[in-house]
């Protein structure tokens, strides 16, 4: 159950902490809003979870603990998460890659027979219904937009491609997750997923990469240099004055 | 002529009635001029005031310092939208507006040409910073132009939950370990003079004061604004335990207010000759984000007019 929610609550935190990093400098202000309103989402989410893994811990361990005082290898969410924001095109292809899993894969956590994960799940669904939307439409627009922008989504999902196969590849702890049925089947969403995928990319006009050697490791806390550097910054204040209330 | 004058004086009688003017009513020219200078010299100050708050994202020290911190940020945002489109219904568009700050011809407020140093600096912001702007902003909900005064009723109320935010900051700061309240003292410190300023120059040399004054933009002089702003804070600054940095603070029984320290107006001049410690920066940053994002707005543009030609012929 440990590392379940730790996967659950790295990916949306740390996908979150790179939505905020563009609020102040995104390429118009209503688009500005747009990813502060899916940082404050998924930031909101992963404090569920982390609250929710202290409180079985019953060590007396709060969210913040878990969020500010673990190192890289300790991290289990996926490598595509914590890749930088690049431009535009590279961040809405990396949530869009995330929304179309992470939609499926909350629809599936709803039947939970953890009443909590279950309650969590339903809750983070309605906010992800609306992400999934959000950067479907943006890959459609510059996709079908201008040379240039379709020339930048391509090259964005071209990019990202091989961190997708780690969101549906479980780690031996969703394995045990799903039979114990608490967690998710990751083969039984895998046709929703690419569906949905394929139709986004048909709409905007991409070509879907081939698909190669997939990167993985991020779920067993094996990660690209990147997360180092974010943890650097996100945990910096909380290391520099330890024992210290905020 | 005598039809412009009684335009003129009907407009000033509306005025002098407490009566809101609304976009299409008739204004004097300079009226308007004067509004759109505020109002987008006001949205500019949200839009490049997300900048130095926006600084600390990435490094709040807690899940819930930085969901607060994120949704202000945010809120800035918003304030910027509102303040564009009241600007744009005198007759000029947000893009004008913005290449106007992007050039360096549109002022902001100085105070976001200050840095925030340490974390300590989102509390000080908040409090000092969004309390004497709510100072302001207040007295503009009653306005004489209608779309203003309504876009400052929306503001205000969440500005005013900023500056709790911030002043919540401060205080749990203040009741932390030394280095907190050091980092607590030290950004009030570097904050309270700039804030002093924000409310602009002395009365004595406000060149636009008596006429915005007389058309009832502006409600309360700039004196005024700042004598409530240093009362508000003298008094709050006790339950913080910490100091204004301010010798000649002190409450004068006789005038029912505190007296305060003459402010270094040549500081003040030289920040908005573009002199301060982040002018550069600031306006670096506005313009490396419209810059790059030119590509993503033409496609949403192109992707619109595609989508619109498909529906025409459909039909």
């Amino acid at each position: 159950m440990r590392d379940f929610l730790l996967l659950l609550a790295d990916n949306t935190q740390i996908l979150g902490h790179r939505l905020g990093e563009w609020c102040g400098h995104g390429p118009e202000l209503e688009i500005d809003m747009a990813m502060t309103n899916l940082a404050l989402d998924l930031v909101g989410q992963s404090r569920n979870y982390y609250q929710y893994l202290a409180e079985l811990e019953g060590k007396g361990r709060t969210e913040d603990d878990l969020a500010y005082l673990r190192d890289a290898r300790e991290f289990r969410n996926c490598l595509l998460v914590e890749q930088p924001n690049g431009d535009f095109a590279r961040t809405v292809a990396r949530n869009f890659l995330f929304d179309s899993w992470h939609f499926f894969f909350l629809q599936a956590l709803c039947n939970s027979n953890d009443e909590r994960l279950a309650a969590i799940a339903a809750k983070s669904l309605k906010e992800v219904t609306y992400h999934l939307r959000w950067s479907s439409e943006w890959v459609i627009r510059l996709g079908d937009g201008t040379e240039e922008s379709h020339r930048r989504i391509q090259d964005a999902f071209d990019h990202l491609w091989t961190y997708r196969g780690e969101l549906l590849t479980p780690a031996p702890f969703e394995t045990e997750a799903a039979s114990a049925g608490y967690g998710v089947d990751l083969h039984s969403i895998k046709p929703l997923t690419e569906d949905k995928l394929a139709d986004i990319l048909y709409q905007a006009t991409l070509r879907r990469p081939e698909d190669g050697w997939m990167q993985s490791g991020g779920k067993t806390g094996r990660h690209s240099e990147h997360l180092g550097y974010l943890l650097a910054e996100m945990q910096y204040v909380q290391r520099a004055y330890p024992n210290s209330v905020w | 002529m005598s039809t412009q004058v009684s335009l003129e004086e009907r407009f000033q009688a509306r005025i002098d009635a407490e009566q809101k003017i609304e976009p299409k009513d008739w204004m004097p020219e300079a009226y308007r001029k004067t509004l759109i200078r505020q109002i987008s010299q006001h949205a500019h100050s949200e839009v490049v005031g997300m900048l130095p708050e926006g600084n600390w994202i990435t490094r709040a020290p807690s899940l819930r310092r930085k969901v607060a911190l994120l949704a202000k940020v945010q809120d800035e945002a918003g304030h910027g939208l509102y303040l564009y489109s009241a600007a744009e219904t005198l007759g000029i568009s947000r893009e004008e507006l913005y290449n106007e700050l992007l050039s360096g011809k549109a002022k902001y407020s100085s105070i976001f040409n200050y840095p925030t140093l340490t974390w300590a600096d989102m509390g000080a912001v908040g409090w000092l910073v969004d309390g004497a702007a709510i100072m302001n902003q207040v007295a503009l909900c009653k306005c004489s132009y209608g779309p203003y005064a309504r876009a400052m009723v929306r503001v205000c109320k969440e500005e005013s939950f900023h500056q709790r935010q911030g002043f919540e900051i401060l205080l749990t700061l203040s009741k932390g370990t030394p280095e907190q309240r050091a980092m607590c003292q030290d950004a009030i410190n570097r904050w309270w003079w700039p804030s002093m300023m924000m409310f602009g120059p002395n009365d004595s040399d406000s060149p636009h004061s008596a006429q915005s004054m007389r058309w009832k933009i502006k409600r309360y002089s700039n004196d005024t604004l700042r004598q409530k702003f240093v009362d508000m804070a003298a008094e709050q600054i006790r339950v913080l335990n910490m100091t204004l940095p301010d010798p000649d603070l002190r409450w004068n029984e006789e005038r029912g207010h505190y007296d305060f320290g003459p402010i270094d107006w040549n500081e003040f001049n030289e920040v908005l000759k573009g002199n301060g410690p982040c002018n550069r920066e600031r306006l670096a940053a506005r313009r490396k984000a419209w810059e790059e994002g030119a590509w993503v707005r033409e496609a949403a543009m192109a992707h619109a007019a595609k989508r619109q030609q498909q529906s025409v012929q459909s039909h």
